[in-house]
């Protein structure tokens, strides 16, 4: 495992980590349906986790993967909140475009 | 440590007396046991230590951050009884969730490992996201809770981007070798950058300029009740975390680091106090008065190593007269649908007592002598001009003068216009939640030495 991380190199972890943000970041800002702005999310706290793995077999430590397993509960108890919030939205005014949440403003 | 453990018991409690059909011994017990907690955390004081491998660093700073929290919630609970009176069978839920987010804010303070920082922001954020979006057929609050929950999780994902890259250049999550390992001359890169992503993300909690446009809305949709909470509790916890933590990292040595800090304080101030002076809806304008006192507190930064004590004032101050303003409007402004200024008229003919409360907490916000909030603005300026920074206080001392117009704004609307209906019922807790936190502010404000020599 350490002989492939010498091989491909920290950085090219790094950078592919770094591009996965960037395109969860995008979605959140551009995407304007709820459920792709979620996933979005989920796609930027899983590139993270991708790092700290890479991280972690850089270090020879296990911490870091330890701490993944807390951010991805963390994520699953997140997105439940939001998907609850999402829910009773799309009682009250039958729609998950977050176009439609302009109520608030001045 | 023990702190915590009672916090999740009580919260765990309060969850069990439901199903016992206990509901009505909810409130009171919770009290009790939050007075009984708040014991426990002050007799640490004397008695720093660390449990769990480092995870957990118990000293001064944590905690009285921990027993100003503790005071925090015992308020919002008390204020819960009257707030919640419509909604019986959800109360357990609601002072339970409270109850959890104190367990989440004292981690925050207390952590000795990043990963306790992080569980300790996520369930203070994932309960605040709930309480933001609790009236369900309310879509202003919905919305609210939407928003709140997409800027949250949006900064959470940049602090955990943040401290994997301190992980990376440091290869450990205790604060303690981080420290040390921070005083080493050849780091990598990635550290200044995970110390930037993690201060990002945590002034998108703070709500300071310029992350600080989702905070109106969400305070303007959100229950009076979780408003009080985000702008007082959630506001004090995340720049006493930020504060640590920074602290920790020694990230003050850096120039650049300073210039960052002076310009987010100066325009953070300027922005919250020009927004504020055009709003009619209250809970928007604290909006943007918490956004400027943000700034204010940020000015502790500069200084980080000798600040501790006027950080803490200044938050206790800040939030003690944000509880006794919030205490106010959620007695005018229940069952109505909106907050403006409206409903405050002629309160000063109708309830003298309340809208005395309510002027005293303004004048504290806006910095009037014989409140807290004057003494913890004084001791501010005096200690950020010994550490050379002579701009910051010219705009801080011209920024207080601004918030003095909008803070009038209201007392003037309470005393000289004509009232427009009676208000029926003198709710017991809110008048005490109200009195009691306005007294500790004028307490404070006359002794200022009894909470700045605590973390001398």
């Amino acid at each position: 495992m350490n002989n492939i991380l010498t091989q491909i190199g920290i950085e090219n972890y790094i950078f592919l980590s770094v591009t996965l943000f960037c395109i969860g970041i995008f979605g959140v800002l551009y995407r304007r349906n709820a459920i792709i702005v979620f996933m979005s999310i989920e796609i930027m706290l899983n590139a993270v986790n991708l790092l700290f793995v890479a991280f972690s077999t850089y270090h020879q430590d296990a911490q870091g993967q330890v701490f993944v397993f807390f951010s991805m509960a963390v994520a699953a108890a997140e997105v439940a909140v939001g998907l609850a919030i999402l829910v009773s939205i799309f009682r009250n005014i039958g729609s998950i475009s977050i176009d439609n949440l302009k109520n608030l403003k001045g | 440590m023990t702190t915590l453990i009672a916090i999740i018991g009580l919260g765990v409690l309060c969850l069990i007396f439901e199903i016992f059909d206990f509901r009505k011994a909810i409130i009171p017990i919770t009290i009790i046991g939050l007075l009984a907690i708040l014991g426990l955390t002050v007799s640490e004081f004397n008695s720093p230590a660390s449990y769990y491998n480092n995870m957990l660093i118990v000293n001064r700073f944590s905690v009285s951050f921990s027993s100003l929290f503790i005071v925090l919630t015992l308020f919002l609970v008390a204020l819960s009884h009257n707030f919640y009176e419509n909604h019986q069978s959800k109360l357990s839920d609601y002072v339970a969730i409270k109850i959890f987010l104190l367990s989440g804010a004292v981690a925050m303070v207390t952590f000795g490992n990043l990963a306790m920082f992080f569980l300790g922001i996520e369930v203070l954020s994932i309960s605040l996201y709930v309480l933001a979006a609790s009236s369900r057929m309310n879509i202003k609050s919905n919305e609210a809770g939407m928003k709140y929950f997409l800027m949250g999780s949006f900064a959470s994902g940049i602090i955990l981007f943040g401290i994997c890259l301190i992980y990376g250049a440091m290869g450990s999550f205790d604060i303690v070798e981080i420290s040390e390992m921070s005083q080493s001359a050849e780091l990598p890169i990635w550290f200044p950058i995970g110390i930037v992503l993690v201060t990002i993300g945590m002034l998108f909690k703070i709500a300071a300029v310029p992350f600080h446009f989702w905070a109106p809305d969400v305070y303007e949709g959100s229950p009076t009740l979780t408003t009080a909470l985000m702008s007082t509790l959630a506001k004090v916890v995340a720049i006493a975390t930020l504060y640590k933590l920074l602290t920790a990292l020694h990230a003050d040595v850096n120039y650049s680091f300073q210039i960052v800090v002076v310009v987010i304080s100066i325009a953070s101030m300027t922005v919250g106090n020009i927004m504020a002076l055009r709003q009619t809806n209250v809970k928007r304008m604290l909006a943007f008065s918490g956004i400027s006192h943000a700034g204010f507190m940020l000015m502790t930064l500069l200084s980080l190593s000798t600040s501790a004590g006027s950080l803490l004032y200044y938050t206790t101050a800040y939030s003690l007269a944000g509880i006794a303003a919030f205490s106010v409007i959620i007695y005018v402004c229940k069952n109505r649908d909106n907050e403006d200024i409206v409903n405050f008229h002629g309160l000063g003919k109708t309830n003298p007592l309340l809208a005395a409360i309510l002027t005293a907490s303004l004048l504290s916000m806006a910095g009037i002598p014989i409140f807290a909030g004057f003494f913890a603005k004084l001791v501010l300026f005096s200690q950020t001009i010994q550490a050379g920074y002579l701009v910051v206080v010219i705009f801080a001392v011209i920024n207080s003068i601004i918030s003095v117009g909008y803070y009038f704004k209201l007392i003037l609307a309470m005393y000289t216009k004509e009232p427009n209906e009676e208000r029926k019922g003198k709710p017991f807790l809110i008048y005490a939640v109200a009195l009691i936190a306005i007294v500790l502010n004028i307490v404070l404000g006359m002794f200022p030495s009894l909470v700045l020599d605590l973390l001398a």
